[in-house]
């Protein structure tokens, strides 16, 4: 964990602090989306350089938790039986199917290929006309045009052995669900700064006028967030509910129109389950029909029965923010990076991983076989 | 995997027929290529914020050389780029099966 003193601008930061401090008279919730954002709430120390009044709880912006079950067993499938090159993030690899993850499935011997990039997945496929390459495209509105642009490069480069698995998740309508939640209490947001990059910031006017609840677009480092949570603290003490951009050295409010361009292309908007959530109406990106040769999807037809996730897992709490991790029965026990039963456990962008290796609420770790 | 990265594009070359300009950027001296498709006036010397093998914005110097320099403090950069040793996965195009 790191300290105020290290940070990119300490006097900046410390005068943030002091100015929500100053600015705060009552208790107020906030949800910061991003699980990068959490990530660096965790691990630079901020959660614990807050005044108590504030409690941040952390929110679905986790690409790899939210992709539902079914769809880690299909892509297992599609290596497995299809006989597929099966491309994904590494972040997605130890995340638990029903069966076993992508690591597991790759040790006994499915080809499974961690990338760094859908484009490279596409290089895969021209290199080997022999073989179905298939890229796990996970991902929020910022991956979405990296991901649209590798079917019109395989479509440009007529690969007819390129597809992608899509599990595209959007964030305006996962506020909309976390504040439509009874037990929610959630009295502002911190918006994602990469996602708005791409979206813009228009898609918030929307929700805050219907929510009245402060949306204040924010960046990842700490004297980012540390702005960002006290243009939050000011609209709640005075009564405002608005869209605000702490992070406009980065987001435009019309956003990126050359990438939005490109994700239309390619996707349009579905319902779509949110792991450990539920289906939220319009949540997602799926294929569009001219591409549905590039749909995995469409393209093999999976029919693997679909099983019910872990009962175990509390990640749905989690990511609409009722509960924190350590609130979690199993959390640090049962269930670690070594031994996850949820996905939030794994990825580098989940609450249980951020708080299991940064904020030292576990000093009893443990070694389980899996 | 939701993090940009900002580099410096050193190279610029079309594909397609002039239709795809794809460059290379380094980020502190690691090379990767990037489509530039959603930052059409980038040009080489630019910085751009790179996402999964996309440039998604061009952003000012100063900034791109704080940002990084944040980013690899934290050790976000080699996981990002996805380069570090503890990936299980080496190997090349030509083994497996
Ligand atoms: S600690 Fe593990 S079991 Fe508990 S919510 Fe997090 S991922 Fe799920």
């Amino acid at each position: 964990m790191k300290f105020l003193s290290e940070y990119r601008d300490p006097a900046l930061a410390r005068r943030y602090l002091e100015e929500i401090k100053k600015t705060v008279t009552r208790p107020w919730t906030i949800m910061e989306v991003c699980g990068g954002q959490t990530h660096s709430l965790v691990k630079n120390g901020i959660l614990s350089m807050l005044p108590e009044e504030i409690n941040m709880v952390h929110g679905p912006g986790c690409p790899v938790c939210v992709t539902p079950l079914h769809l880690i067993d299909k892509a297992i499938y599609l290596a497995e039986e299809k006989g597929a090159i099966l491309c994904s993030f590494g972040d997605m690899l130890r995340v638990p199917g029903s069966q076993k993850s992508l690591l597991e499935a790759k040790a006994k011997g499915a080809d499974i290929r961690i990338l760094y990039s859908p484009l490279e997945a596409v290089k895969l496929a021209q290199q080997h006309p022999d073989r179905q390459v298939v890229f796990f495209a996970v991902g929020f509105e910022t991956t979405a045009p990296a991901n649209a642009l590798s079917v019109i490069h395989a479509h440009r480069l007529g690969l007819n052995n390129y597809s992608i698995l899509a599990s595209h998740v959007l964030v305006p309508p996962a506020i909309e669900a976390v504040m439509e939640d009874e037990e929610s209490h959630i009295q502002g947001f911190l918006a994602a700064g990469h996602v708005c990059t791409i979206m813009g910031t228009l898609e918030y006017y929307p929700l805050v006028e219907r929510f009245k609840v402060p949306i204040v677009v924010t960046g990842f480092e700490p004297v980012d967030l540390l702005q960002g949570i006290l243009m939050t603290v000011k609209q709640l003490e005075s009564g405002e509910a608005k869209v605000e951009n702490q992070y406009a050295r980065m987001v435009r409010e019309e956003g990126n129109p050359r990438a939005q361009e490109i994700i239309y292309q390619v996707f349009e908007v579905t319902d779509r389950l949110w792991r450990g959530m539920e289906v939220i109406p319009m949540s997602g990106y799926q294929v569009k029909e001219a591409f549905a040769e590039y749909d995995a999807m469409r393209k093999f037809k999976v029919n693997i029965p679909e099983v019910p996730e872990n009962e175990d897992c509390m990640a749905g709490e989690i990511m609409k923010g009722i509960k924190k991790p350590y609130e979690c029965p199993h959390f640090g026990k049962k269930c670690s990076p070594e031994t996850p039963i949820g996905a939030p456990m794994v990825s580098s962008e989940g609450a249980c991983a951020a708080y299991y290796h940064f904020s030292g609420m576990v000093n009893q770790a443990k070694e389980q076989p899996a | 995997m939701c993090l940009a990265i900002p580099g410096k594009i050193i190279a610029v070359e079309s594909r397609f027929e002039g239709l795809v300009r794809m460059a290379k950027v380094s980020f502190g001296g690691i090379v990767k290529e990037a489509s530039l498709e959603m930052v059409p006036q980038a040009k080489v010397d630019d910085y751009v914020l790179v996402h999964v093998g996309v440039a998604i914005s061009i952003v000012d110097e100063e900034e791109a050389k704080k940002t990084f320099q944040y980013l690899e403090e934290m050790g976000e950069v080699e996981e990002e780029l996805n380069i570090s040793d503890f990936l299980p996965d080496k190997q090349t195009d030509t083994n497996q099966r």
